[in-house]
């Protein structure tokens, strides 16, 4: 019997597997990775694996024993080269063709190359997978002064970890503000403060053009602008690309990424895509979109399997998303798209304070910084589709959750 | 090593050495035992890890931060007054022997 065989080992395809035999289905399931280790988590590796305060070993998401336990094939360090819709199998690097009765696509995102010469340095970095972070580690111990380009949640996290690991750190962002893309002016401000107020350059409106080294090893970045910043090493995390190559070349709909419905099935009902690879009609979001993040990746498998056990459950979840900064927790729910109107809650100056956002008066989107309460109450209300009037969120004394009843 | 008996909510027990600073989360997800999840990887971010400790180790655990009492409003299964996210409890000597009861859903 031809079963289920998943494309990608990260947190979606992990999920889509453990999700399937969760809800009973015992067909044959293969995860088919392309990196060498069993299926692991990636949030640590900017965080708690880069400061040495977990390991390789705890950042598995089960010992690999378990798979062959529960009969699941996990193949790592293979790639697919190919899928045979007529078929229904896949070709792998090498040749070797499995069969499938559903295929699921969780290939995820490709890190975005910077297209400046010097790029290919040795100590140019991304930060995406164990390896990466193992090597960037390995560098570090060497250098004084590290400088990453991209101010977004990757490249923040990095540069926190370097401070504290007693780098010099410089911070270069193309856009005026960091974080540009996913949050609002107040949320840039306070983390241009925060880095700032640890000693972390942050540089906006940097036009990097060249990468610059001596004897291959980078040992500077260079601005359009003529400005030049000293760096032993480099992590560019300047954003991801859906990695939609397999889809497109069997011919399944892709529109910033794999199209799929809201059960996860794409233009192929007997294929489904879940996770960073994947963008869907997204009932809370009223469009189609993308998101790259843990909770879509995890939920998506879920759905997936439900899916395939027979058990369709339609996509619905709020988003969510968080990131550490030093001693800060930032926690984020909903979307901020089309948001016409943000609300301040508390006093950023204390380093405890929500923003919230509405659309044309309907709560949107919550952003709490080391106030998980505000986070908590704004998730829930947005799950519920209840909203606070911006009135009653501007008063710090009246509480989202007497809303929620 | 200390020992961690997990009560799954079908009532199979596990009975776990785990090595000292490994969290609960860690000892249930990377020895195989259902019922725990750990979404966010164990930054006290989804509440997917929800225990309910035996009342008599209660005391000798470290009470919650203010981002984990919180964070225990959004599990799936009932918070109760032994409710704790399983990312935040690392085992030492000192709980040996502890045993926590997995809720009936984490997500």
């Amino acid at each position: 019997m031809a079963g289920v065989v998943i494309v990608g080992g990260g947190q979606a395809g992990f999920q889509t597997a453990d999700s399937l035999r969760q809800e009973g289905y015992d067909g044959p399931i293969a995860i088919l990775g392309e990196e060498p280790h069993a299926p692991y988590q990636r949030p640590p590796l900017s965080k708690a694996y880069l400061l040495g305060e977990t390991d390789r070993e705890r950042l598995k998401f089960r010992p690999e024993a378990i798979y062959a336990e529960r009969g699941i094939d996990l193949r790592t360090g293979v790639r697919v080269e190919a899928i045979d819709r007529a078929a229904k199998a896949v070709t792998l690097a090498g040749g070797e063709r499995l069969a499938y009765g559903h295929l699921v696509l969780a290939t995820g995102a490709r890190v975005r190359e910077l297209p400046v010469p010097g790029a290919d340095l040795a100590g140019v970095h991304s930060l995406k997978t164990l390896d990466d972070v193992d090597a960037i580690e390995a560098g570090l111990a060497a250098v004084e002064r590290v400088c990453v380009i991209g101010a977004g949640f990757i490249g923040l996290e990095f540069a926190a970890v370097a401070h504290k690991l007693g780098k010099g750190v410089t911070v270069l962002e193309a856009a005026h503000r960091v974080m540009g893309r996913v949050a609002a002016p107040e949320l840039s401000e306070f983390v241009t403060g925060l880095h700032r107020a640890h000693g972390v350059e942050i540089v906006c409106g940097a036009q990097v053009s060249e990468l610059r080294g001596e004897g291959g090893r980078v040992t500077a970045v260079a601005c359009a602008d003529g400005r030049l910043f000293d760096a032993g090493l480099v992590v560019v995390g300047i954003g991801v690309v859906p990695d939609v190559a397999l889809a497109e070349a069997a011919g399944l709909e892709c529109d910033n990424g794999i199209a799929v419905d809201g059960f996860c099935r794409t233009s192929d009902p007997d294929i489904f895509a879940a996770g960073d690879c994947a963008s869907f009609d997204h009932p809370f979001a009223g469009k189609r979109i993308r998101l790259e993040s843990v909770q879509n990746a995890a939920d998506q498998g879920r759905i997936v399997a439900a899916a395939i056990a027979g058990t369709p459950r339609l996509y619905d979840s709020v988003p969510w998303f968080w990131s550490d900064q030093y001693d800060v927790k930032l926690q984020m729910a909903g979307l901020m798209d089309g948001c016409d109107e943000t609300v301040v809650r508390g006093d950023p100056a204390s380093g405890k304070f929500s923003l919230l956002h509405f659309r044309q008066g309907q709560f949107r989107a919550v952003d709490a910084i080391s106030k998980p309460a505000d986070y908590v109450q704004g998730r829930k209300l947005l799950e519920a589709g209840l909203s606070p009037t911006p009135e009653q969120a501007r008063d710090t004394g009246f509480k989202l959750k007497d809303l929620l009843g | 090593m200390p020992k961690v008996t997990y009560i799954e909510h079908n009532g199979t027990e596990h009975e776990i050495d785990l090595p000292d600073g490994w969290t609960l989360m860690q000892g249930a997800t990377l020895n195989g035992i259902d019922g725990i999840e750990g979404e966010c990887g164990g930054s006290c971010g989804c509440a997917t890890c929800h225990v309910y400790v035996d009342e008599a180790f209660l005391a000798k655990l470290d009470p919650p931060s203010e981002n984990e009492e919180e964070m225990l409003e959004c599990t799936v299964s009932p918070r109760e007054s032994n409710s704790r996210l399983g990312c935040q409890i690392k085992v030492t000597d000192a709980l040996d022997g502890i045993v926590v009861r997995m809720p009936e859903a984490q997500s």
